[in-house]
């Protein structure tokens, strides 16, 4: 079993957790990801790590609540533990040699990508960071990123908070005015890394994204996870368990990855709603 | 007096039309009396062939004595001396091929039911034996085992019984490997896996899952950690796909994919969390045994209609007879010498958001012919020119084998793999580094439970030699 040791609630939508998991706090690197359950019934979810206390042997993760699992999970309070806790997972983001990055989060993927700007940091490169959400009250990890960036950009939709419009507004000002990075790393919903991709193409900087398909056993063995990539014209069939999760974001089918995402749509739906009539159903109960 | 009998006793099965709607185990076993009276009917021969034809060397005829003897739980431990998991055996091996083609009773008419006597007897002990299995004093040495499926199990099982300390490592929630993720309810129940495991436990191995080595732990570390050999019996890996368009379209799935959503997670079981397809026309694509539990999974969850498209003949598929007897009793339609070349998909060009764009409609065929044996004799496929065709499918489950994981061979230095990634070892299973051995899926690429077992067998025995000497 696998305690929560800690739970903070972001937004209504996100939440915070550090579980107990020594082994996989010994080796969890930005970029990687675990996968959990919540109890012995329940299905396994990818969730990319978040960050790590290798001394404290506890594991950060942040996820919005989106299916019946996450919702099961975001009930869940500290000192009660998950049944299932495997990792690290996944080959971590490459940091080597890198000098000036620009980093782009879109929504809950900030909770991915601020590990990354923080090992950037840490290594001592200049780190520049674009972070959209769609309006103020679902803003994450602010204070975290402006103390993991040199520049920060905080950008709403609605323009409720920061500056209005999307990550790649500021993205391709920045372009426009002649600045470049070693590499452009973007965390996000699919639509968001697409475009931050296609903004990028033209200037030839690399372009790295983080995919986060439908996993089953996220080992290397079901398949479920798997991403089409066009490298030199051939269509190549990629695993984002084990050849990911980051990818060349210049090679990504993202349209074909948009499509396979939304193919349980209807049964995640109607799982989240019929959790949520427990919910509601057990609080009238109680009151 | 031998039952001189031409005809097995038949296995009582569950009725086919009633069966394909449950996961309910298809086979029922055999009663006390059938079981004595196919245990008559073998001639106890002195040359024993039946047991060169077994991968882990049972003592086939002196378990059958037992039986007839009436001492069953004597005929468990002939068995148990031999084979970790007899109960599973029993269940999942292609007795046809292995055992029971060497039986002299096959010349003129049927050989004897090997396969179906173990299953009896393992089946007997489970539910009379509480006898502690017997294992050696411990004799404080470590050993890692990378895997609970059928090598890694028989592996730890042997050397518990020498008194080996032995650290089972599962990268999943749930010990079993293939026997929980891939073979179904109806085929192998989980409660029968489960308590196999259990004996395991009871001689001391200890089980830690959620460890995945390679990533949360690498064989290096293993021996740090105080372990003086390690068995890898990793598995087989990630899904072929055919390279064919349209394999990327929703409601394509792999059959590791399939069985595991409706195995593993349970995704059977009405109200669980683990979303499957359901229902409509099925495709299943490849003719192994795997393919014909994807097949009949898909069936048992409420598909209308199922196919098996192979591309070669009845006669070269490789899956176990009884599995193609019971698909067939169940209405699953084969579809031989047919090869798919595209799968087709919902695309309303007018509508981008359409809900159904990007799911499976059909899939593309081509007839074959056999043409010339290729290198391993088997006739080659060719196709047909001009034979295209369509089949009306929603959901395409490809089943044509896998490759080895990379997840070990990528962290453990100096550990030699073959060009398609299967671990290389020598005829004792020992691997290209010192003390390190391997064997099932993860050596040989997908095979059966039994090979698997005979692996784990033969490493267990060089380990054991390994740390004696």
């Amino acid at each position: 079993m696998y305690e929560i040791v800690y739970k903070r609630v972001l937004n209504p939508y996100v939440t915070l957790m550090d579980i107990a998991a020594p082994l996989v706090a010994r080796k969890a690197e930005p970029g990687q990801f675990i996968i959990l359950r919540t109890d012995s019934e329940g299905e396994r979810i990818p969730l990319t790590v978040a960050g790590y206390d290798r001394d404290a042997g506890t594991v950060r993760i942040i996820f919005q609540t989106v299916g019946a699992t996450t919702k099961k999970l975001a009930e869940m309070n500290e000192g009660d533990s998950l049944s299932d806790f495997a990792g690290p997972l996944g080959v971590p983001t490459h940091t080597d040699g890198l000098k000036k990055v620009c980093i782009v989060g879109g929504g809950v993927g900030c909770a991915i990508a601020l590990p990354i700007a923080e090992k950037l940091k840490r290594l001592g490169c200049s780190v520049t960071s674009i972070i959209g959400f769609r309006l103020k009250d679902l803003v994450i990890l602010e204070d975290e990123f402006r103390a993991a960036s040199d520049e920060l950009i905080v950008m709403t939709d609605d323009g409720s908070y920061g500056r209005e419009g999307n990550v790649c507004l500021p993205l391709g000002e920045m372009f426009a005015s002649g600045r470049s990075f070693d590499k452009v790393i973007t965390i996000g919903p699919l639509v968001m890394m697409k475009f931050v991709t296609e903004a990028t193409r033209p200037t030839g900087i690399p372009c790295d994204v983080s995919m986060n398909p439908i996993m089953i056993d996220g080992t290397g063995m079901c398949g479920g996870c798997r991403l089409t990539l066009n490298i030199d014209g051939k269509r190549v069939t990629r695993f984002a368990c084990v050849d990911g999760p980051d990818f060349n974001g210049y090679e990504v089918d993202f349209d074909e990855a948009i499509s396979r995402g939304n193919m349980y749509r209807d049964f995640e739906r109607h799982a989240y709603e019929s959790a949520c009539n427990l919910f509601k159903k057990g609080a009238e109960n109680n009151g | 007096m031998a039952n001189m009998s031409p005809k097995k006793n038949p296995m009582p099965t569950l009725d086919p039309i009633e069966r394909g709607k449950v996961f309910s185990e298809v086979a029922l076993g055999y009663t006390e009396e059938q079981a004595l009276d196919e245990a008559a009917r073998c001639l106890g021969c002195k040359t024993m062939p039946c047991v060169g034809g077994c991968p882990v060397k049972i003592h086939i005829p002196e378990f059958i004595e037992k039986i007839r003897e009436l001492d069953f739980e004597g005929a468990y431990k002939i068995i148990s001396e031999s084979s970790s998991l007899p109960a599973v055996c029993g269940r999942v091996c292609p007795q046809e091929t292995q055992c029971e083609s060497k039986c002299v009773r096959g010349i003129k008419g049927e050989p004897v039911g090997i396969g179906r006597l173990e299953r009896f007897v393992a089946d007997w002990h489970n539910s009379h034996s509480t006898e502690a299995p017997i294992t050696a004093p411990k004799n404080g040495r470590k050993v890692a085992v990378v895997g609970s499926g059928p090598s890694g199990l028989t592996c730890a099982g042997d050397l518990a019984r020498l008194g080996y300390s032995v650290t089972v490592f599962e990268a999943l929630h749930t010990a079993g490997g293939v026997l929980v993720y891939g073979i179904p309810e109806f085929r192998l129940p989980k409660s029968i896996v489960a308590k196999e495991v259990e004996s395991l436990k009871a001689m001391g191995v200890e089980i830690l899952t959620n460890v995945i080595i390679g990533k949360t732990l690498t064989i290096d570390e293993l021996f740090e950690m105080g372990y003086e050999a390690v068995f890898i019996g990793s598995g087989a890996g990630l899904p072929n796909f055919m390279g064919i368009p349209g394999e990327s379209l929703k409601g394509v799935y792999s059959a590791n994919e399939f069985l595991t959503r409706a195995n593993l997670m349970k995704a059977y079981r009405e109200g669980s969390d683990t979303p499957i397809m359901k229902g409509g026309k099925v495709a299943v694509v490849g003719g192994g045994n795997v393919a014909m539990d994807a097949a009949r999974t898909a069936l048992r969850l409420g598909a209308e209609k199922v196919y098996i498209v192979y591309r070669r003949s009845m006669e070269e598929l490789p899956a176990r007879r009884e599995e193609v007897e019971h698909a067939e009793e169940e209405g699953i339609e084969f579809k031989l010498l047919c090869n798919p070349t595209e799968i087709l998909g919902y695309n309303n060009t007018d509508d981008s958001r359409d809900p159904r764009n990007g799911f499976v409609t059909g899939m593309k065929c081509i007839r074959m012919e056999l043409g010339e044996p290729d290198e391993r004799g088997r006739r080659r496929p060719v196709e047909v020119k001009g034979s295209e065709h369509e089949i009306d499918v929603d959901t395409v489950i490809i089943s044509i084998g896998t490759s080895p994981n990379p997840l070990i061979k990528d962290t453990t230095e100096g550990l030699e793999v073959n060009r398609w990634g299967g671990i290389i070892i020598s005829e004792d299973a020992l691997t290209s580094r010192k003390g390190v051995y391997a064997g099932g899926d993860a050596v040989t690429g997908a095979a059966t439970v039994i090979s698997a077992m005979g692996a784990g067998k033969v490493a267990a025995e060089s380990i054991h030699k390994y740390l004696a000497n």
